[in-house]
Parts: C-alpha cells; sequence; structure tokens
C-alpha cells in the first residue's frame, strides 16, 4: 500500500532558515522533510509520509495574511496531500497565529483534515480551538518528544478515519462539541452527586462547564483631549538603554516604569527594547517607532491632548503568561486611577 | 493588560499589528498598526515621512479614544 502524503508547515525558526532577522520572509516550498518534521515522519513509519514543507515567516503571515493564506494553499494543492500538519507552535504567538489558520484553511477549502499543536495559552489556540484539532503542548521546543508521539497519534487516526475520542483521551484542546451518551446513573442523581461532592469540599468534574467570557465593557468615549491626561503602556519591551530593571527579553515577570517629564523623544542613545520576539534593529534605531512619544509631545504642545502622564509603562510581550499579564494590567490600572489619567495609549509589535 | 487596565474604567486604545491577537486579549478600541517590528513606523520612508505617518497613526489611535463603541471595534 501506498504511503499517504502529508504537506508540513513550518516556521523560519524551526526550518533553520534564522531568527528574528528572517521573520519577515514570504512563503517558500520545499520538497521533502526538515526541522521537527524528522521526528513527526520516522513516528509515522510506513503509514504515511511528510512529501514536502512550506515555510513561511512568523513575521510576513502574520502582517499579510490573506496574501501569505493564498500562496500557501496554492503551494499545497499540487500535493493533493492525505492530512496536512503544522508546527507544532508551543507558545509562540505569531507562529500558533499562523499555523492555525493555515490548518483551518486547509479543512475548508481542500476538505483534507489537518492538525497542529501549541501551548493552551497560544492566541492561535483562542482563535482556533473550536474548529480545528490543535495538540496540546508545552509552552517551550523542550516539550517536543511529548508532543511528538500524540500528535502522530492523532495524525494515524485522522488519516485513517478513525473516530477520534475526548480531549482528556488523545490530548488536544477542548472545541466545546458535545455528545450525546448513555450513562448507567441517570441525571439528577448525578447531579446530586455532584452537588454533595461539592459540598464536601471534594473533587467532582462537571459534566458541562460554562464557558468563561471575560470581557470588560468598553469604556465611554472621550469628549474632547484638550485638557485630559493620556498615559502611554507598551508590551514592545521600551526601556532605558541597558535595561535597568532586567524585563526579561520573553516570559517577562515584570514591568519597567520609567519618567518621561521633560523628555520629548525616545532617542537611540537612550533607549532601546527589551523584546526578544521581533527583529530589534527598527526599535533600537527609533523606539519612537514602537512608543511614539516624538508626535505625542507635539500633540501635546498643539493642545490637542492636555497632558501625557509623567511616567510609560514597559514590558515584554514574549510568552509572557496571561496570569502575568493580567497582574501587571491590574497593578498599572491601579496606579493610573489613583493618579487620575484619563486615557491610556497601549502600544503592541 | 488591556482588559484589566480598562476595567478601572478608563479607556484604552491599543495600537497593535496583529489585530486578531488583540481581539482575543479583549481589546475595546483596536487600531491596526504598520509592522511587528516597527508598528509606528517604517523604515523606507525618509525621516520626515515617516514623523508623518506616524502622526497620522497616532491621531487615528486619539480619535478612537473619541469614538462611541458597543462592542470590540476595529477603527481604522
Amino acid at each position: 500500500m501506498a504511503k499517504k502524503k502529508i504537506v508540513h508547515y513550518l516556521n523560519q525558526f524551526f526550518a533553520g532558515i534564522g531568527g528574528e532577522e528572517k521573520a519577515d520572509m514570504p512563503p517558500e516550498l520545499r520538497e521533502g522533510v526538515i526541522g521537527p518534521g524528522m521526528a513527526l515522519n520516522a513516528a509515522l513509519g510506513d503509514e504515511a509520509e511528510i512529501v514536502a514543507t512550506i515555510i513561511c515567516g512568523d513575521s510576513y503571515f502574520n502582517e499579510n495574511p490573506e496574501t501569505s493564506k493564498h500562496k500557501i494553499l496554492d503551494m499545497i494543492k499540487p500535493y493533493e496531500p492525505d492530512l496536512f500538519l503544522a508546527g507544532p507552535a508551543f507558545n509562540a504567538g505569531r507562529y500558533g497565529v499562523a499555523c492555525a489558520t493555515v490548518a483551518w484553511l486547509v479543512q475548508e477549502e481542500l476538505k483534507v483534515p489537518a492538525l497542529t499543536g501549541m501551548y493552551i495559552e497560544n492566541p492561535g489556540a483562542d482563535l482556533f480551538r473550536k474548529a480545528v484539532y490543535i495538540v496540546e503542548t508545552g509552552n517551550s521546543a523542550a516539550s517536543m518528544r511529548k508532543a511528538v508521539p500524540t500528535m502522530v497519534t492523532m495524525t494515524k487516526k485522522l488519516l485513517n478515519g478513525e473516530e477520534i475520542g475526548t480531549p482528556a483521551e488523545e490530548g488536544y484542546i477542548p472545541r466545546g462539541i458535545r455528545r450525546n451518551v448513555f450513562r448507567e446513573e441517570r441525571g439528577s442523581r448525578r447531579a446530586v452527586n455532584m452537588l454533595i461532592s461539592k459540598l464536601k469540599g471534594e473533587e467532582y468534574e462537571t459534566e458541562y462547564a460554562m464557558p468563561s467570557f471575560d470581557r470588560v465593557p468598553p469604556a465611554d468615549a472621550l469628549q474632547d483631549l484638550s485638557h485630559l491626561t493620556i498615559a502611554m503602556v507598551t508590551s514592545g519591551g521600551i526601556v532605558p538603554k541597558a535595561n535597568p530593571d532586567r524585563v526579561e527579553s520573553s516570559s517577562a515577570s515584570k514591568y519597567g516604569k520609567y519618567s518621561i517629564d521633560g523628555i520629548d523623544d525616545l532617542t537611540a542613545e537612550e533607549y532601546e527594547t527589551a523584546h526578544g520576539g521581533y527583529d530589534p534593529v527598527y526599535a533600537n534605531e527609533d523606539p519612537d517607532r514602537v512608543l511614539p512619544l516624538d508626535v505625542m509631545r507635539d500633540m501635546e504642545r498643539e493642545g490637542i491632548i492636555g497632558h501625557i502622564y509623567e511616567w510609560f509603562y514597559s514590558t515584554v510581550g514574549n510568552g509572557t503568561s496571561v496570569g502575568n499579564s493580567r497582574a501587571f494590567g491590574i497593578r498599572i490600572g491601579k496606579e493610573l486611577k489613583e493618579a487620575g489619567v484619563d486615557a491610556v495609549l497601549l502600544t503592541s509589535t | 493588560m488591556v482588559k484589566e487596565i480598562e476595567r478601572f474604567g478608563i479607556p484604552v486604545v491599543h495600537v497593535c499589528t496583529v489585530v486578531p491577537i488583540s481581539m482575543t486579549v479583549g481589546a475595546n478600541r483596536i487600531v491596526p498598526a504598520v509592522a511587528i517590528p516597527h508598528p509606528f513606523g517604517n523604515p523606507s520612508l525618509d525621516a520626515k515621512e515617516e514623523k508623518m505617518l506616524r502622526r497620522r497613526l497616532v491621531e487615528k489611535a486619539m480619535k478612537a479614544l473619541q469614538t462611541d463603541i458597543e462592542t470590540q471595534t476595529v477603527i481604522e
């Protein structure tokens, strides 16, 4: 029996082409297996093989999503694959968005089963978990060895049209699908048992997890900015030169707070970026490209905005956990509220 | 961060390149930026043009703060 054909998607980093300096490379097609594809291919054995690999820079994909989608689909089509694999992307945000988007697209447009893998907090998971099978991985490539067998098992099942079990059995991120099953005990009894366990403080597993829609309603629009104070916050990692607070280049555990009293412009001599998740050349040349203080000062002088708050806050949004980001936001928000700040300009790369 | 700051009742405008990520983190006023490594700039322009580009983007962001919205909105 002929081996089934798989096309694999990687970013510039996992394909071994380069780091952030190559993140703007457009989609490129290579015959055969590359990087993490090797481990996947080996584990697939005689059943299937990766016949081609598509590589695209993370920044390119996210900055040109429509062009990238078309190019990538056109590259995949001629192979008539039986399945499409992407990643795994772990906690790399732009990569995760690309993997999940392409997997979804292949599924929709080419009617070919697709599978990807990433960390649960990857924004790609939030965007596509309902539509695509996403194997849950650890947050770094160190978990590759654990991710490969799970991805391969699911790949084989999808290729053979076998039934896919529950998220807990298979190791993918829950898609919110409910299925009818027969249980020994009727619903009322199960509900009462659950309640008793809850009252006793024991473990219990709900049969219907309520979705958590944590949305904050938009604050009211402002009328006239000319008498208001606006604060600047960034996840783009702009810090005074030499990064005095040592804000980490990825998985940040802290943020910095810096006075811009009397400063009109963020110059390359005085400021830089600590962010390790994008090519820092442009931000280091002119930090206003990430945190536009020069223009804000002009607008303050012209009376369009009242005041720029005298401190700016900065962290690195690169694999930084949702928990940390939330904690930063709460502390920053509290300070800004107490300082009487009226609005915030928050910039991200 | 956007969401938690806005929870204090302070309007936040999020200027960012990858709009889908901004949607998932729950930003309400979203203004798309230029590019990931230079959201408020474009190194291929000369300094004067680049600053004008930045000015236009900041003006858009300030206008977004003055825009009434009901739910998450991308303001171009």
